[in-house]
Formats: structure tokens, sequence, C-alpha cells
């Protein structure tokens, strides 16, 4: 079971959040100067990495708010957690 | 070839001999520079398709590359159900001719796959359930396949250990059962298919994992793996589990999330469940092996991962969830478990078909349910690549269906959480 820092009510179980998958996918701001293929590579398709991955997580049973979390597929750690809104940390100036 | 055909007769020479005589199933070759077809991925659906083109198609020489052993992904990690009880039409015909080659495969591979049609029943928990499940099994039988509704009665009659009290968190207020339906020995599926398709001369290349796809001017050219540079003219990618890791070898975006999904195997116990039931409801589904073990799954864990261990809340959840249907289980004790890789489409339907790139083909995405479709899977997938298009089982499950809007729906029968 994940360990997961919630940036305002501290580590708790995994089994208290829901994974949203996938972070930083923007909404295209133009979606009618989309084709569909543009638009089903917004809508379904995802990175899928093998390795670090940034996601949103929820603190569903806790304090009810999101928040992003870099952690590694295959090992499992989490190497960040930041909120929403925030550049990942490995981006910030 | 090499492997002389199994038969009683057989047995009887070896077992006179102290097996010590028994010839390999399939050769260990070493890669070829080239070929024409390169499957990548060695478990039952690569092994399959590989076989399937060796006989229906003239396909030239063909080659599957499995990074570890045979079937050692997710071929040798689920819970070996087998069924055809799918909503959509498109599902309901690529998984009923699975079932269809499922039911001669034995005989065809002169492998015995141990196929148990014992039936499999789909539990009904509220009035929801029992309608949506109604729905389906007339779907399901406009199909021409085999399915029914039965009542609790009903139920208590196949499965006389499951409770059916009224008195429970989620009573059984119905079930459907597919007759057909059931078990395999995952193992011997995979094998099967490796010996018959290595007597057709397909070369098997176990421990050679790709790490490159290369393309030129928009056509697949070959791989480099492991073991080499392996010129190819056609590629199909059948590796579950890693399948948007291959693609993004060949620049390809996928709409495939890769999930843990677990199972285990209890301690093993004289006869006591016929049949095989699962609960969408409550997310638990049981066999019982031929060796005694119940067999037991759950929905998948809710989070990517690649690392094929999973949640132990999952694990709890599930055990719960079998203790309140089978109180008769509840100090049985768990022998072991496991965690495998699924790789989910957000319509949890698979993808068979091409790819942008000439000559690159995948199948994939079949998440929580693969098993059941490994040989309606390499049939037509063998003609896809073959052909290079689609066959008409097959054709709805292209990954254009995602530009297109005609996603195939099947979460209510894939019958876990997704």
């Amino acid at each position: 079971m994940l360990l997961i820092p919630c940036p305002w009510c501290g580590e708790r179980d995994e089994s208290e959040f829901a994974c949203g998958g996938e972070a930083h996918i923007a909404r295209p701001p133009d979606p009618d100067a989309l084709n569909d293929a543009e638009w089903a590579d917004y809508l379904f398709m995802r990175t899928n990495p093998k390795g670090s991955q940034r996601e949103r997580w929820c603190h569903t049973h806790g304090c009810g708010r999101w928040f992003n979390v870099e952690r590694d597929t295959v090992t499992h750690r989490i190497l960040s957690v930041y909120r929403m809104g925030e550049p990942p940390p490995k981006d910030a100036p | 070839m090499t492997s002389p055909r199994y038969s009683i007769f057989s047995l009887a020479r070896n077992a006179l001999g102290y097996h010590r005589s028994w010839s390999r199933a399939w050769r260990s070759p070493e890669p070829q520079p080239s070929y024409d077809v390169v499957i990548v991925g060695g478990g039952g659906h690569g092994l399959a398709t590989a076989y399937y083109l060796a006989r229906e198609h003239d396909a030239g020489s063909i080659a599957v590359l499995e990074k570890g052993w045979l079937g050692g992904g997710n071929t040798g990690r689920n819970t070996t159900i087998i069924r055809s009880n799918y909503l959509w039409d498109e599902s309901a015909h690529l998984y009923e001719k699975s079932l269809k080659l499922y039911e001669g495969l034995s005989r065809e591979l002169n492998f015995n796959i141990m196929l148990s049609q014992r039936g499999v029943l789909n539990l009904a928990h509220n009035e929801h359930d029992l309608k949506e499940l109604s729905r389906r099994v007339r779907a399901i039988r406009l199909n021409g396949i085999d399915s029914e509704v039965l009542d609790p009665a009903g139920v208590k009659a196949e499965v006389p250990i499951v409770n059916t009290s009224p008195d429970v968190r989620y009573p059984i207020l119905g079930a459907s059962i597919q007759r057909r339906g059931g078990i395999a020995r995952h193992d011997a599926v995979a094998w099967g298919f490796a010996r018959a398709a290595d007597a057709r001369g397909v070369d098997i290349v176990q421990n050679c994992e790709v790490t490159g796809i290369d393309v030129s001017g928009g056509r697949v050219t070959g791989l480099r793996t492991s073991r080499g540079r392996i010129a190819a003219n056609k590629v199909g990618l059948v590796a579950a589990g890693h399948s948007s890791v291959l693609a993004a070898m060949a620049g390809l975006r996928l709409p495939i999330e890769s999930h843990t999904l677990q199972a285990m195997v209890s301690e093993p116990i004289k006869p006591i469940l016929h049949g095989v039931v699962m609960s969408n409801a409550v997310h638990v589904y049981v066999s019982q092996s031929d060796k005694g073990e119940l067999v037991i799954g759950a929905g998948m864990d809710g989070y990517n991962s690649y690392s094929q261990r999973g949640s132990f809340q999952i694990v709890e959840g599930q055990m719960g969830a079998l203790v309140e249907l089978f109180p008769i289980f509840s100090r049985l004790r768990m022998l072991r478990q496991w965690g495998g890789i699924v790789d989910v489409c957000p319509d949890a339907s698979p993808i068979v078909g091409k790819t942008p790139v000439d000559g690159l083909y995948i199948n994939c995405g079949w998440g929580t349910g693969g098993f059941k479709a490994t040989p309606g899977s390499g049939w037509a997938f063998a003609h896809t690549i073959a052909q290079d298009r689609p066959h008409a089982l097959n054709a709805p499950f292209a990954l254009e269906r995602f530009a297109s809007g005609a996603l195939i729906d099947e979460h209510g029968a894939a019958a876990v959480a997704h």
C-alpha cells in the first residue's frame, strides 16, 4: 500500500485516496479548431510511461482536495508532491 | 518435426523409459538476421498469432521474440476464465470465435489444454443488476450464444455453497449463466501454441528483448533487440503490459493505461465449487482448479503501474467479498498471490489492427480479460498481418475508433472494476 503525503493532511494510506490519472493534460483552448485525431489525442491518448509519471490524486476520504504527485510506476516511489496550479518541482525556476 | 505426436501410446512408451527420452516441445533457435514477419511478445496471443499465420496464410518466415520466457507474463498470471457473454455484437462475435476455437483446440494442437466447460455465472445483487443482466442475456442470445437467467433458487442449485440469504449486505437476486464458459490450463495454451507453431517452422526466440523499432519513410524495417538487429517486413506488437512502451518506440501514442491486476490461489481442498462464479458488484471471481486450489481474482489497482505488485486493500476487499458470498471459505488459507500488468483502454475493449506505420500492427488493450480471447485474437490478428487489412471480426477494434468515436463500451462485460 502506498503512503501518500497529502499537501494538506500529511502522510495517509493509499486507501484514503483516488488516482485521477496523468496530470498536466490541458484542455485545448479552441476545440473547434482541432481535427478528430487531435481531439482523440487530447481525450484518450496517454503517455503511460514506465518510470516517472506526474499524476493527479484526490484525498477523497480526507480533505477532498486534488493535488499532483510525481511517482515512479515501476518502484512506486513518490518523488515529489505539489499543489494544483504549481509547476512540477523539476521545472521550477 | 522436432516433437512427435502426443498420444496414449507415446505416454506409455515414455513411461516405460522412465520419461527420460521425451524430445523438446519446441526448438530454441538463434535469431536469423531477417524475417518476413516478426511477432513481438511470446505470450498466448503472440504465439497464437504465429501459429495461425503459419497454418492459414502464406506469410513467409516467421519469428516470435519474447524478452523473458514463453507465457511468463499475463498468460501465466490470469484466472483462466473463458466465456463469450459480451453485450455488443462486435465483442460477442470476436469472443465467440475464440470460444469456438478453444472448443477444438486440444485436438487441433495435439496438446491437452484441459478445457473444462463447467459454466460461468455472473451474479446480480440488486434490481438494477438484474435488469442489466437480463438485457445482456437477451443480447447474447440474439447473437446465437448460449446464455440463461437464473433466479436465486437456480443459483443455489448450480452452486450449493453460495450464500443466497436475503439478509446480507449484497444479497444474490439472480445470475446469468453461460454453460459453455469455463476454464482451461493457461500454461498449456501457451505451450500448445508454441509447439504447434514451432512444428510449422516458426522460430521462437526467448530471452530476446526488443529495444527499438526501426521505421524508415513511414514503414517498419526491423527491430533492435538484445540479441542484435533483426530486419522484418512486417511486425506485430502483442506485448500486453508493455504496449505503450513498445508503441512509443515507433513514435505512437495509445489510449492505454497500465494497471496491476491481482489474483491469488488458496490451499488445495477437495472438489467443492463446480462452476466459475463472478460478481461485478462486490468485485470477486472464483473457480476451483483441477488441483483443488481456489483461483480468485479481484478488481484492478487504481493507479498506473509496471511493478507487478498490487496494493493490500484490494486483497482485503476481495477476501471480504469472497467470504460474504461463500461463508464456508472463511477459514481457508491463501497459498500465493501475484500481480500482472493489464493494458486498459477507455472503453474496456482491445485494439487489434493496423497502425499509422506501414507494416506495423498492434494487438493490445485486452485489459483484464485477454486469456479467453487468445485463439480468436491470434486468428484475427494473423489475418490482419497477412492480408494487410483487418478481418471483419476485428475491424471494429481498430485504433481509429478513438478518433471516429465508434467506441465499444464493454465495462459491464469486463466483470471487474476499471
